[in-house]
């Protein structure tokens, strides 16, 4: 009965660890599939289709970088080859949102997508911008800026001037960008209360064995060699291993969602309704 | 003696395993529900939303073109009455429940777009009125507008997509059937009011 028994719990065990992996998997390979049209997120200016000289594009990080810096606004910059015969502005919708450009709740990003191949072009803005960069001025932009200079083929010179007029636009509604850029600050620097609630739990049941082992000494009352009572708990300091009872643990788990690690860009959560304007050339 | 500790330790372990396993089983909890059909809610009150900017845009653009083209009486008047037909539905979230006045509301704004396509393809063959600032940007919103209505169909259609589906699968069906029990599967779009709205453009009367 009890040979029985073990055998059958260790095959059961041996079963949800392979099922587990199983799992994990099918995970990985499942969001892997998924993501493969879109491009990645690689900098503020996704470049390619190579229309951009290095210069260019140091030069328009730098000053995407800068304004984000100074209004809380995310602009990027991409371009690709080729759609393969797919619209434009479903095509920009999903890059927009994968991207996540624009910080949570502001949606302040404008993504401006240059598909040399089919000769098309839009700038996708946030919903937080649409009543600022309006689709009448994104329309404005692209025919005016952007259709001219690819016509000649100077590419890297129409984007550059493009991100300029976006930026003077933008700014142009100073009060509306310097309201936007504090809320934005004020949400990054509040401290979330919940991670600091949970940092205190995580500590308290990491550093508690330690803490207790330390501080019994000092504040329990001692009741034999090496042993203390102290808050209703005996604890037992000696170095022979032994089973704890109250506040033992093996380790913390650290769970982290939300925390991007400095360096390299990344889009702010936002999110766009499908605003701005498309236009061939 | 050995045989009773080790069966505990088994049902010990039975437990752990059953505790660890608690949180993936209820991923579809009690909440699913009701929170995917608000969801759902609010992406169709969006779509609502982008359809009612659309019919605010409609009257200066009528406006315009007469300015040019004065004399396209029938097209422009097509254009005003399928406005004042889709416009003149009750709109709210209640015509998620009702699904012929769902049929007819979406049967009119296709309707509408339709017109507004015959009226932007005349308007192609007046040079005065292509040029005017006026109608470039009233072409502007309306393409915006369009692009709008397209995404947030596209939203609606997927927040119904995980909200029926939470209906019939698995563990969120359970509490289906004994707690919501008067949830109902939203309706969704179909693909055939998108094909019904080609524009015909008449070359034949000159008006």
């Amino acid at each position: 009965m009890l040979t029985v028994c073990t055998q059958l719990s260790m095959g059961w065990k041996q079963y949800l660890r392979l099922l587990t992996l199983a799992l994990a998997v099918l995970c990985v390979t499942g969001i892997a599939g998924f993501a493969q049209e879109l491009p990645a997120l690689t900098g503020r200016v996704v470049d390619n289709a190579g229309l951009l000289d290095a210069a260019t594009e140091t030069r328009l990080t730098a000053r995407l970088q800068a304004f984000e810096q100074r209004a809380s606004d995310q602009i990027v910059v991409a371009t690709i080859p080729s759609l393969d015969g797919g619209a434009i502005e479903p095509f920009a919708n999903r890059l927009f949102r994968s991207w996540e450009l624009g910080h949570t709740g502001e949606d302040n990003g404008v993504l401006l997508l240059v598909v040399p191949d089919d000769r098309k072009m839009r700038i996708e803005v946030g919903y937080g911008l649409e009543g600022t960069l309006t689709d009448l001025h994104s329309k404005l932009i692209i025919e005016n800026t952007m259709v001219p200079a690819f016509r000649r083929g100077a590419f890297a010179e129409g984007i550059e001037k493009a991100v300029d007029d976006i930026i003077m636009v933008l700014e142009g509604n100073g009060a509306e960008l310097e309201a936007r850029a504090k809320r934005v600050a004020e949400e990054q620097s509040e401290p979330v209360w919940p991670l600091v609630l949970f940092i205190a739990v995580w500590a308290t049941l990491f550093f508690g064995g330690m803490g207790l082992a330390l501080l019994a000494p000092i504040f329990g009352r001692k009741i034999g060699p090496g042993r203390y009572q102290w808050l209703g708990m005996e604890i037992d300091t000696n170095p022979k291993p032994q089973r704890r009872r109250g506040a033992g643990s093996r380790g913390g788990f650290a769970g982290g969602d939300g925390w991007s690690s400095g360096g390299g860009f990344s889009g702010g959560g936002g999110s766009s309704g499908g605003g701005g304007a498309s236009g061939s050339w | 003696m050995i045989q009773a500790m080790s069966m505990r330790a088994s049902v010990m372990r039975a437990i752990l395993m059953l505790m660890l396993a608690m949180p993936l089983l209820s991923a579809c909890g009690f909440n699913t529900i009701p929170t995917r059909e608000e969801q759902a809610k609010a992406a169709w009150s969006e779509v609502l939303n982008q359809y009612q900017r659309r019919a605010d845009l409609i009257p200066n653009l009528v406006e315009t073109v007469k300015g040019y083209a004065a004399h396209e009486r029938e097209v422009l008047e097509g254009v005003v009455e399928a406005r004042a037909k889709a416009t003149q539905i009750q709109v709210d979230a209640s015509l998620l429940e009702n699904p012929e006045a769902f049929k007819t509301f979406m049967e009119s704004q296709s309707q509408l777009s339709g017109a507004l396509s015959r009226l932007l393809a005349i308007a192609e063959n007046y040079p005065d009125l292509k040029a005017s600032q006026n109608f470039l940007a009233l072409q502007a919103q309306l393409e915006g507008t369009e692009n709008r209505i397209a995404v947030a169909r596209r939203d609606y259609i997927e927040a119904v997509r995980l909200y029926n589906t939470s209906l019939k699968t698995l563990p969120s069906m359970l509490w289906a059937k004994f707690w919501f029990t008067d949830a109902e599967p939203l309706p969704t779009f179909t693909i055939a009011e998108e094909n019904q709205s080609a524009p015909t453009v008449d070359f034949g009367s000159g008006g």
